[in-house]
């Protein structure tokens, strides 16, 4: 473990009894204590994450709003100052670079926050892309960033100290917050399908912040979660996890995250091709006996239509559950099965997200 | 922790022989370094099993791990109550067994007793 980049929470996870596992290079718990522990805490009540692997890339520059636009697939045009949107960027095939969270802070400085392992090859596509007064700044190494999720954030946040103004819609953010002594970036943002909010600070008072977190939410039974909790979350909320539902070969037409992509915008990176028509298409399967993960054959009616994106259980929801991506034309009524090591199980094909918050 | 009234192999599973029937199930160990166990793909009665080959898939929140049968022999008996509660194998791994199997071979050579078997997971860690 020890070649592995350390998030400035590292020795938090040791002490919390982290299962440290090699996460894209980095060492970060899959688990403290069970999975499903965490999973069904950040739904009724609350669970706090470390997500400072992910990266924070600063574009600044009189060209900054034309760079961006071109660079992504949604529109940020009706973006003010405070908010934060989900875009794609994408290659000229219409292949995913990635997708990434667009943060603004005035028309000529945004942050995009990126996933950890594609940090490198996003700011070589970003630096490819250059156009006009524009600076491209990887701040990754200097941010520590943790998620706090599930109903009762607030209330932790308030036992913590919190001195400012807690963002109050979704996909907005505030700055220069005080919570327990130290300055934050807060957004009302996150990965796992619950209400919370994600908190930006200096890598350096990210242990302070953590254990004053924890502390504050010990008494509502707040837990400490991994990255396998992180993943059941966002896979029974159905949100795309890049290198599994989008990636360079799944364009995010097919993904299916049709809100992100703007074709009234005359011109971004690989408009041309995601015009088209999609032969593929992102689907919900239930498995009706076992359990389906990602990579397996997806068969309708005894014909292979595609294959599984991510597969495993629901623990909000009980039973096991598949995404797919598939042949656009086969019909819902058809009769899926999802193809297990030689073994046809029957699944039940069943509407995205398979979990929305009540 | 371990008990002793069966043997184990090094791929953390537990045998219990009783004249020529072998009950077989994975160690506290295994269910533990695997997590949440949330499905178990059972052979069905009449399945054959060889000695050092997987005969059962046990799924746990993040992964799949191939459980090795210790005997060779056709599966008399299986633990249906883990169809409907995989957790069982975390709650008592050693208490819940996946399948009995009558067995024509054993190769207990192969096989750790507690003692040995408890030294093997500390080595191992």
């Amino acid at each position: 473990m020890d070649e592995l980049k350390k998030t400035p929470l590292y020795e938090a996870h040791i002490a919390l009894g982290g299962k440290m596992v090699d996460f894209g290079g980095w060492a970060l718990p899959v688990q403290y204590t069970s999975i499903i522990e965490e999973h069904k805490a950040v739904r009724s009540c609350c669970g706090l994450f470390d997500v400072s692997h992910m990266g924070e890339v600063f574009v600044e520059g009189n060209s900054a709003f034309d760079y961006i636009q071109n660079l992504v697939t949604n529109d940020i045009t009706t973006m003010t100052p405070g908010r934060c949107r989900y875009a794609v960027m994408c290659y000229p095939d219409g292949g995913a670079v990635d997708d990434v969270l667009i943060y603004k802070f005035a028309d000529d400085r945004y942050m995009l926050v990126v996933n950890a392992a594609n940090t490198a090859k996003d700011i070589d596509w970003m630096k490819q892309n250059v156009m006009g007064d524009v600076v491209i700044r990887d701040e990754s190494p200097l941010w520590a960033q943790l998620a706090l999720q599930g109903p009762r954030f607030e209330e932790v946040l308030r036992a913590a100290g919190y001195e400012g103004e807690i963002p109050a819609k979704n996909y907005t953010f505030t700055e220069n917050n005080i919570v327990a002594g130290v300055k934050c970036l807060v957004s009302r943002t996150g990965y796992t399908g619950e209400d919370g909010v994600e908190l930006y600070c200096a890598a350096e008072d990210a242990m302070k912040l953590h254990a004053a977190l924890m502390e504050a939410g010990k008494p509502i039974g707040m837990l400490p979660c991994a990255l396998g909790a992180r993943d059941t979350l966002r896979f029974e909320a159905s949100m795309p996890l890049y290198g599994h539902e989008m990636s360079a070969k799944i364009n995010p037409v097919e993904c299916g995250v049709d809100f992100a992509i703007k074709f009234k915008k005359p011109a971004f990176i690989g408009r041309d091709e995601l015009i088209k028509p999609a032969a593929r298409k992102r689907i919900g399967l239930k498995v009706v006996k076992g359990l389906a993960r990602e990579h397996m054959p997806v068969l309708a009616n005894g014909v292979e239509v595609g294959f599984t994106t991510s597969g495993g259980p629901a623990p909000s929801l009980g039973g096991n559950y598949a995404m797919a991506l598939v042949d656009v034309n086969v019909p819902d009524d058809a009769e899926w099965t999802i193809d297990v090591r030689g073994r046809q199980l029957p699944c039940e094909k069943v509407e995205l997200p398979f979990y929305k918050r009540g | 922790m371990v008990p002793n009234d069966r043997k184990y192999t090094r791929d953390h599973e537990w045998v219990m022989v009783e004249g020529s029937i072998a009950k077989m199930g994975i160690t506290a160990h295994a269910a533990e370094a695997l997590g949440d166990i949330v499905y178990v793909e059972l052979p069905a009665v009449g399945d054959e099993t060889t000695a050092g080959e997987s005969y059962c898939v046990v799924e746990s929140v993040k992964a799949s791990s191939s459980v090795f049968s210790a005997v060779t022999g056709t599966v008399v008996e299986v633990n249906e109550e883990l169809d409907g509660a995989p957790e069982m194998l975390n709650e008592d791994a050693f208490g819940n067994f996946i399948a009995a199997v009558e067995f024509t071979e054993i190769n207990e050579a192969e096989l750790m007793d507690a003692e040995e078997y408890e030294k093997f997971c500390e080595e191992e860690a």
